[in-house]
């Protein structure tokens, strides 16, 4: 390499892209070394929801920062970003479930996140294709929708990053090895390579957990809001190895994207007709008029999941001086941003917005001593 | 409910490939399901005309079709398979089933290639093949003034259509140069092809036409009111109405992909009786290299029946008919930089520099992303960038949700 690098991010995922991005606006030199397209990776598979979530405290801090960094970022991002503030709609199928919503809607509440119940009515005006006869739902209007893949590129070339095209086969904090042996220097190194980070860094423990989804053709105005069941919790917490969940969302073509699937341990990348089916009946459960819609493609991605479905974030366990930003799970197009901006904390021994620990990777090996 | 239909040999797409498919298996004995996207047997080339009445050929075949015992599926898509457990989920106007077979014979044909040059998505630019469909359908061409334009021997074949259905053809452009169409000339004698030739040229006498020309834009303000053909080094402009373009063929080999056929070189790959490298999975016609009705025929009869009889004699002039009117490399900078390739989601061609494949342009620019998926863009992007678009899933062509869903069910 002839100009060598301050930081050299590995990956160009949205959150490689975004660690780039975060650390070329504190002014240090970037370099991004991908081995596929940028975006390409499960970054070019998911939904695109930026979402704030709480299954955790450390979930809802991450998630709740990094939504707000979107909101800043909105403003600069060209309509091929696809940015629109649809809003999410929990939405609950019976008591036990509004009981939910309304549990979420005090906790988000308390946090300084604003939400709205809605009761059955309310939901039938602002969704009128939901079947009839649901309880109602929680509105988070400041959720919103992007497409990931492009703002991947977009940040990558709004950092001025170097992307030097190649795998990396070793990672140090001072360089990287590529296939053709071509060896990086850098002064700092971030492993941001998703579900493959621990071919890189063995000690992190992360599986995949693959997703299917489905779209359709252009029906704008069909839905307005992201509509998520709230069962979706058991779906997403447990580790169970396969459920499905309603996961709708209207995209800003006018396309409706349907997921979602989760299969544990799973990395094939083919359709399974069984769990397209199990996803798209469960959609059609709550959205009959769904059925009808032609779809035009069904793909599959891979999650990159953690035992606690928190990111890593920070210094390897084996290395300090090598940084990790991987193992996002279904969240990471929603927490992207803050892993850049803690991760250019760390690199600047700068105090972060909220706290760094529960993020670092070491928690995992500690909490099984 | 569930519902599954179950035959011995399924025949997919109703081509002539396809129809003596079924027919030689039905013949021999064998229960046979022949699913087919239109509404009635024949293909692209046996389309039924409401101002002719069909060839010879083709009426020997339609009715040899009409007494075998064959069940007939028309306005039925396949839109997944899955190989493993032999079943095809099939999509009709109102509702979808399964269909499950021993023995599969992909006979899917191929679509109209379309190569991009400035002003070919004004409304009267169209693919010949397209416009044949039309006009035998009921548009009326009667006096419409006609540039027909692209390569290989459909040219002729569209313009001597177009001409006995009251066209004015004003020019005929072919791209491949004059010593490689004497060649073909000569050589396809050889196939039984030289009266078919001679009697496309005794309709056409009188039309000029153009060897080693190309268009170089279609001009026009709401629709194609003129062509500039570049003859030589000149620059000819034609007055007309319509444009047929014909570009030669892509085969539809999303089916045997999906099912697990090996592919070579754009084309599935066959042994000895159409055999694909998947078990009880045989293919005939243009899947297997362009050739025309009279090999689509044999192999289809080949694949139909499980024996070998002799449709490989097509092979030589499969290979001719390639060398012959594979498109020039001029071709392909014809379309300008604000030139649109991708028409679903009107991506132009500038926006594609500096993608490195299909896959970073399709997820940078949602080239190929539309309704199309790229059947159109598809040959296009690897005839302009030599981009392959192997990606392949469920569903094959736009389905209805509620068949991916409940593919087993048929819907009221
Ligand atoms: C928000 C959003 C909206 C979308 N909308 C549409 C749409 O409207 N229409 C549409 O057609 N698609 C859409 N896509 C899907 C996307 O373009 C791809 O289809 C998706 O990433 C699956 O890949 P694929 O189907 O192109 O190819 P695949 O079949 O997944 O892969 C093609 C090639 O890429 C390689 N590859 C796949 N995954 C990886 C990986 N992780 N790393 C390295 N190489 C890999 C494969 O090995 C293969 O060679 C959308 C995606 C997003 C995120
Ligand atoms: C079905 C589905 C739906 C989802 N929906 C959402 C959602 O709505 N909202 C949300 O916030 N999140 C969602 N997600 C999660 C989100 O997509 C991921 O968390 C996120 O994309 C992870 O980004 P990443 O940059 O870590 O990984 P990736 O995008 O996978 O990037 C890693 C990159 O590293 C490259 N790479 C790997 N190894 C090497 C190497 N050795 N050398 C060089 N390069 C290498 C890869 O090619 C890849 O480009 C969803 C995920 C799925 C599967």
């Amino acid at each position: 390499m002839s100009a060598s690098a301050d930081v050299i991010v590995i990956g160009a995922g949205i959150v490689g892209a975004a660690c780039a991005d975060a650390i070329a606006r504190d002014g240090l030199k970037v370099a991004v070394i991908e081995s596929g397209a940028i975006g390409g990776g499960t970054t070019a598979a998911c939904m695109g929801h930026i979402v704030v979530m709480d299954d955790s405290e450390a979930q809802f801090a991450l998630t709740r920062y990094s939504s707000g960094l979107w909101h800043q970022l909105a403003a600069e991002l060209p309509s091929e970003a696809e940015f629109t503030q649809a809003g999410t709609l929990w939405v609950a199928s019976g008591e036990e479930e509004m009981a939910e919503a309304r549990r979420k809607h005090a906790y988000y509440g308390k946090r300084g996140v604003d939400t709205e119940i809605l009761d059955a009515r309310a939901l039938a005006e602002a969704e009128p294709n939901l079947r009839p006869g649901l309880a109602g739902a929680l509105r988070v209007p400041r959720d919103s929708v992007v497409y990931p893949p492009w703002i991947a590129r977009w940040l990558v070339e709004r950092s001025g990053a170097r992307v030097i095209h190649g795998e990396a086969v070793a990672a140090s904090g001072t360089e990287v090895r590529l296939r053709d042996g071509t060896v990086c220097p850098a002064g700092a190194v971030v492993n941001a390579t998703g579900v493959w980070a621990p071919r890189l860094t063995s000690s992190l423990q992360i599986q995949p957990r693959k997703g299917h989804l489905l779209i359709t053709d252009r029906y704008p105005g069909f839905l307005r809001h992201q509509l998520v069941e709230l069962g979706y919790l058991k779906s997403a917490h447990g580790h169970g190895s396969e459920s499905v969940a309603m996961n709708l969302q209207p995209r800003a073509t006018g396309q409706i994207l349907i997921g979602s699937s989760r299969q544990l341990g799973v990395d094939s990348s083919e359709i399974e007709e069984h769990m397209l089916q199990r996803m798209l009946q469960r959609a059609m459960e709550y959205v009959p008029g769904l059925g009808q819609l032609p779809a035009t493609r069904a793909w599959t991605g891979l999650r990159p999941c953690s035992p606690d479905n928190l990111p890593y974030i920070g210094p390897a366990a084996e290395d300090s001086s090598l940084l990790i930003a991987a193992g996002h799970e279904g969240l990471g197009i929603t927490t992207s941003l803050a892993t850049g901006t803690l991760i250019a904390d760390l690199l600047l021994k700068r105090r972060p917005a909220i706290p760094a620990a529960p993020y670092f990777p070491g928690r995992v090996h500690a909490a099984s001593h | 409910m569930n519902e599954r239909q179950e035959f011995d040999v399924v025949v997919a797409g109703a081509g002539p490939a396809g129809i003596a498919a079924a027919c030689a298996a039905a013949e021999s004995g064998a229960a046979v399901g022949l699913i087919d996207d239109n509404s009635e047997p024949g293909g692209q080339v046996w389309r039924r005309d409401r101002s002719h009445a069909p060839s010879q050929l083709a009426r020997f075949w339609l009715n040899r079709l009409e007494r075998a015992s064959i069940h007939r599926f028309s306005q039925t898509r396949i839109v997944a398979a899955t190989a493993r457990s032999r079943v095809l989920v099939v999509e009709q106007p109102r509702g979808s089933f399964e269909v499950s077979y021993r023995k599969l014979v992909l006979a899917t044909g191929a679509r109209e290639r379309f190569l991009p040059f400035p002003g070919w998505t004004l409304p009267g630019v169209v693919g010949a093949g397209g416009l044949q469909a039309l006009v035998k359908s009921g548009l009326d061409v009667q006096g419409a003034r006609i540039v027909v334009a692209g390569t290989g021997p459909l040219l002729l074949a569209a313009a001597s259509h177009l001409r006995l259905a009251g066209a004015r053809i004003q020019a005929i452009v072919e791209q491949a140069p004059l010593p490689s169409l004497t060649r073909f000339a000569l050589q396809s004698a050889r196939y039984g092809k030289a009266a078919q030739a001679l009697g496309l040229g005794l309709d056409l006498i009188g039309v000029p036409l153009h060897v080693s020309s190309w268009i170089e834009a279609a001009e026009g303000a709401r629709r194609v009111s003129a062509v500039r053909v570049r003859v030589l080094k000149k620059v000819k402009t034609y007055p007309c109405d319509y444009v047929a373009t014909s570009f030669g063929l892509a085969p539809n080999i999303e089916l045997p992909v999906l099912a697990g056929c090996e592919i070579e070189d754009g084309f599935v790959a066959v042994t000895g009786g159409q055999r694909t490298s998947v078990k009880d999975v045989y293919a005939a016609g243009e899947i297997t290299g362009i050739g025309g009705v009279d090999s689509a025929l044999a192999e289809g009869q080949e694949a139909g029946s499980g024996n070998a009889l002799g449709a490989d004699r097509w092979l030589p002039f499969k290979r001719l008919l390639h060398d012959t009117f594979n498109p020039r490399d001029e071709l392909r900078s014809l379309a300008a930089p604000e030139t649109i390739v991708c028409r679903c989601e009107d991506v132009r061609r500038s926006a594609l520099d500096g993608m490195t494949c299909w896959r970073e342009a399709k997820l940078q620019t949602r080239c190929g992303m539309g309704t199309c998926q790229g059947r159109v863009c598809g040959a296009a992007l690897q005839f302009l960038n030599g981009w392959r678009n192997e990606s392949v899933r469920p569903p094959l062509l736009p389905a209805r949700v509620e068949t991916l869903a409940n593919p087993g069910r048929r819907s009221r």
